[in-house]
C-alpha cells in the first residue's frame, strides 16, 4: 500500500523506533521567540546543557514588540524583561536572533519562509501552535510545548506518537472575491474545533492546486483551530517557485538534488487516510465568524443564526453564551453588524499578497466615520516591500494606521487592544473571549472582507461596495 | 532531573480536597521567564492567610505534602510543578491526582504517591499530633512510612525505573544520543541551515 505524504516525512525522520515507546523524531528546524523559549532556555542551563544545533535554530521578537515607537526602550517592564531576555539566551547560546529593528524581525511564522528556511519535507517546530504554517510547503511542522522546546535545544529530537491522517479535498475554482481564509474559515465551520484532533490534515484538490503560496500558509496556519496539530500541502512548482531565491534556499547541485527529493513528496495514489472529506469550492463565498470560538462561523451573505436551531446541546448553550458576549441578535444580518476596528495582520493575514489584496480594495477610498483601522505586517519585509509599492500610502490616504511588524492587535500581548465592548473585525485566527484584549469582540475575516469592512462601517465584502 | 530512590523528610498536611492548579499558582504569577522562582507563587492566595499550613512555624520546613483528593485539576500549566519543587516539596501524597498534573510532574520529578484516602487521613493525623515526625518515602521500596506505619502504593514500571534513574526525558533522549548522530551523519547536504546567516 502506498503511503500518504505525511507519513513520508515521517518515515525520513525517526531516530529511533522502539515497540511499546513513541519514536524520536529528528527536528530540522527550531523557531524560537520571546514568550515560551524563556524556561527552556533556564532548563538547559540548571542542567549544563547546551544547544546541540545553533546551526537548526532561529529565534525572532514578535508576540510582545510594540508596533509604535520602536526606536524607544518598550514601556511594559514584563513584555521588556522576556524580549531582553530572549536576546540573552541567544547571546550566550550561540542562538541567530532577528530583534526588533532588524530588517528580518517579524512573527515567527512569516520570517520563516521569507528566509528560504522553511523548504518540503522539514520537520519544524516552535513552541507556538500556529506553527502549523509551515506545512503549506510540505513539511511537517506543529506547536509544541516548553519542556518540548528544551528538548528540542538540547537533542533536536522530539519524542513523539505518530498521528493519524485526514484528506480534505477541495475541488473546483474559487469564485471570485472568496479567498484561502474563506476556505479554512468555512472547513473548520464544517469539521468543528475538535474535528482535527489527533490527525494530521493534508489539503488537496484543484482549488488548493491553484493558491498562491501565500494563500496556501493562510489555511495551514488555521489547521489547528480545527484541533490539529499540523496541516500539510504537497510541494509542486508553485512551492518550488517561491522557495527558488531566496536567502537560505539551495544552491546549484544542491538545489537539483532538493528539488528532486520534494517532487517524492506527495501521497501515493494508493496511500489510505484514516478519514477523507471533501468540499467544493464553487460553492464557496465570503466567509467570517459570528461567535467565541474559529467553528462558529457562516456564510457573510447570511444572518446571526439562532441558538436553538443546534441539534446538540452543547452547541445550543455555546451559542448561546457566544451572542451573549459578542453583543448580537439572532436573526440579524450579518451585513448589518457594526465594526469599531478593524485589524489587517497577523500570521494567517499578514503577508504581503494579504496587503496587495486589501489596498487594492481600499485604493481612493474613504474610512468610515468612527472606525479604525490598523495595518500591521507579518513582518519588517514585509513592511519594507509594501512601502516599495506605496501600499503605506493608499492605506495612509485612506484613513488606517500603518505600524510596525509582530503580533499586535491578533493576541493583544503589546499595547494593541479591543477595549470592553469593542467590536473588530479581524484577519487573525481566533475569536476567542478576550484575545484581542479584555471584553472584546472579534469578527474573523479575510482581508478582502477587512478592507471592505472598512469602507462601509459594517462586515462587507468588496461585492457590496 | 534528580534521581528519586528514597526521601526522608517532615510533612505538611494540606486538608483539602479539588486544589486546582490555579490554586497552586495563579496566573499572575506566570509571567516568569525562568523555571525557578516560583515558590513565592505557590498557593500564593492561601498564603494570605496567617492560619494557612504553610505559615504555621512547624509546618514551614516540610518537604513531603501531604493532600486532600483530586489534587492538581485545572489548567495545564507546568508551573504548578516548578512552583511546588522551587518551594523545597519532593513529593506529593494524595487519593487521586488530576491526570496533566501527574503526567507534568514526571517529566519534572516530583514524584505523586497514591495511597488511599484511609492512609491519607492517618499520615494527617500523625504529622499533626507532632510535626516532627519522620516520613520516608521510599520509591524503591513502593512505600510510605510514618513512623512503625507502613502503607504501601503501586507506580508503574516505565515511570519507576525514570524516576530511579533519574531520567526526564531529555535525558532518556541524550542515552540515545549515538543514534542521533548517526542520524544527522546521513541528512541530506541540502537541508538548509540558519548558520551562518544570509539575508
Ligand atoms: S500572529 Fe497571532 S497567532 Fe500568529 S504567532 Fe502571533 S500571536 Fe500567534
Amino acid at each position: 500500500m502506498g503511503k500518504t505524504l505525511a507519513e513520508k516525512i515521517w518515515a525520513d525522520h525517526v531516530v529511533r523506533e522502539v515497540a511499546g515507546e513513541p519514536d524520536l523524531i529528528y527536528i530540522d528546524l527550531h523557531l524560537l521567540h520571546e514568550v515560551t523559549s524563556p524556561q527552556a532556555f533556564d532548563g538547559l542551563r540548571l542542567a549544563n546543557r547546551q544547544v546541540r544545533r545553533t546551526d537548526l535554530t532561529i529565534a525572532t521578537e514578535d508576540h510582545n514588540t510594540p508596533t509604535l515607537n520602536i526606536d524607544q526602550p518598550i514601556a511594559d517592564p514584563v513584555s521588556r524583561l522576556q524580549i531582553e531576555t530572549l536576546r540573552k539566551n541567544a547571546a550566550e547560546f550561540g542562538v541567530r536572533i532577528h530583534s526588533l529593528g532588524d530588517a528580518n524581525q517579524g512573527i515567527v511564522h512569516v520570517v520563516g519562509p521569507q528566509l528560504g528556511i522553511t523548504q518540503p519535507g522539514m520537520t519544524i517546530v516552535c513552541g507556538d501552535s500556529h506553527t502549523s504554517t509551515h506545512g503549506a510547503f510540505g513539511a511537517l511542522a506543529f506547536g509544541i510545548g516548553t519542556s518540548e522546546v528544551e528538548h528540542v535545544l538540547a537533542t533536536q529530537t522530539l519524542p513523539l506518537v505518530r498521528p493519524k491522517t485526514m484528506a480534505i479535498n477541495i475541488e473546483g475554482s474559487l469564485p471570485q472575491g472568496v479567498t484561502a481564509k474563506d476556505i479554512i474559515l468555512a472547513i473548520i465551520a464544517k469539521i468543528g474545533t475538535g474535528g482535527g484532533q489527533g490527525y494530521v490534515l493534508e489539503y488537496r484538490g484543484s482549488a488548493i492546486r491553484e493558491l498562491s503560496m501565500e494563500g496556501r500558509m493562510t489555511i495551514c496556519n488555521m489547521s489547528i483551530e480545527a484541533g490539529a496539530r499540523a496541516g500539510l500541502i504537497a510541494p509542486d512548482e508553485t512551492t518550488f517557485e517561491y522557495v527558488k531565491n531566496k536567502p537560505h534556499a539551495p544552491t546549484g547541485a544542491d538545489w537539483d538534488a532538493a528539488v528532486e527529493y520534494w517532487k517524492t513528496l506527495k501521497s501515493d495514489d494508493d496511500a489510505k487516510f484514516d478519514v477523507e472529506i471533501s468540499l467544493n469550492a464553487a460553492e464557496l463565498s465570503p466567509f467570517i465568524t459570528w461567535g467565541t470560538n474559529p467553528g462558529q462561523g457562516a456564510p457573510l451573505s447570511g444572518n446571526v443564526p439562532n441558538p436553538a436551531d443546534f441539534t446538540d446541546p452543547e452547541e445550543v448553550g455555546a451559542a448561546e453564551r457566544a451572542l451573549t458576549y459578542m453583543g448580537l441578535e439572532a436573526g440579524q444580518p450579518f451585513k448589518s453588524i457594526k465594526v469599531d476596528t478593524v485589524f489587517l495582520g497577523s500570521c494567517t493575514n499578514g503577508r504581503i499578497e494579504d496587503l496587495r489584496a486589501a489596498a487594492d480594495v481600499l485604493q481612493g477610498k474613504k474610512i468610515a466615520p468612527n472606525v479604525r483601522m490598523l495595518v500591521v505586517p507579518g513582518s519588517a519585509k514585509v513592511r519594507l516591500q509594501a512601502e516599495s509599492e506605496g501600499l503605506d500610502r493608499v492605506f495612509l490616504d485612506f484613513g488606517a494606521e500603518w505600524r510596525q511588524a509582530g503580533c499586535s492587535m491578533c493576541l493583544g500581548m503589546n499595547p494593541d487592544q479591543l477595549t470592553v465592548g469593542e467590536r473588530s473585525a479581524s484577519t487573525s485566527n481566533r475569536n476567542f473571549e478576550g484575545r484581542q484584549g479584555k471584553g472584546g469582540r472579534t469578527h474573523l475575516v479575510s482581508p478582502l472582507v477587512a478592507a471592505a469592512t472598512a469602507i462601509r462601517g459594517t462586515l462587507s465584502s468588496p461585492a457590496d461596495l | 532531573m534528580e534521581k528519586f530512590i528514597s526521601h526522608t523528610g517532615t510533612a505538611v498536611p494540606l486538608r483539602r480536597s479539588n486544589v486546582d492548579t490555579d490554586q497552586i499558582i495563579p496566573a499572575v504569577y506566570l509571567k516568569r521567564v525562568t523555571k525557578s522562582g516560583f515558590e513565592d507563587g505557590l498557593f500564593a492566595a492561601w498564603r494570605n492567610d496567617p492560619e494557612f499550613v504553610l505559615n504555621k512555624s512547624e509546618f514551614a520546613h516540610g518537604t513531603i505534602l501531604v493532600a486532600g483528593a483530586d489534587f492538581g485539576t485545572g489548567s495545564s500549566r507546568e508551573h504548578a510543578v516548578w512552583a511546588l519543587q522551587n518551594y523545597g516539596f519532593k513529593a506529593v501524597i494524595s487519593s487521586r491526582f488530576a491526570d496533566i498534573f501527574r503526567g507534568n510532574s514526571q517529566k519534572g520529578g516530583l514524584l505523586t504517591v497514591v495511597l488511599p484516602q484511609e492512609g491519607v487521613e492517618k499520615i494527617w493525623d500523625a504529622i499533626e499530633a507532632d510535626p516532627t515526625t519522620e516520613v520516608t518515602v521510599d520509591l524503591e521500596a513502593k512505600n510510605v512510612r510514618v513512623g512503625s506505619s507502613v502503607y504501601p502504593f503501586e507506580i508503574d514500571d516505565y515511570t519507576r525505573w525514570r524516576l530511579m534513574e533519574g531520567l526526564d526525558d531529555i535525558g532518556l533522549t541524550l542515552k540515545n544520543i549515538d543514534d542521533v548522530t548517526a542520524f544527522e551523519k546521513k541528512r541530506p547536504s541540502f537541508k538548509p541551515l540558519t548558520l551562518p546567516a544570509k539575508i
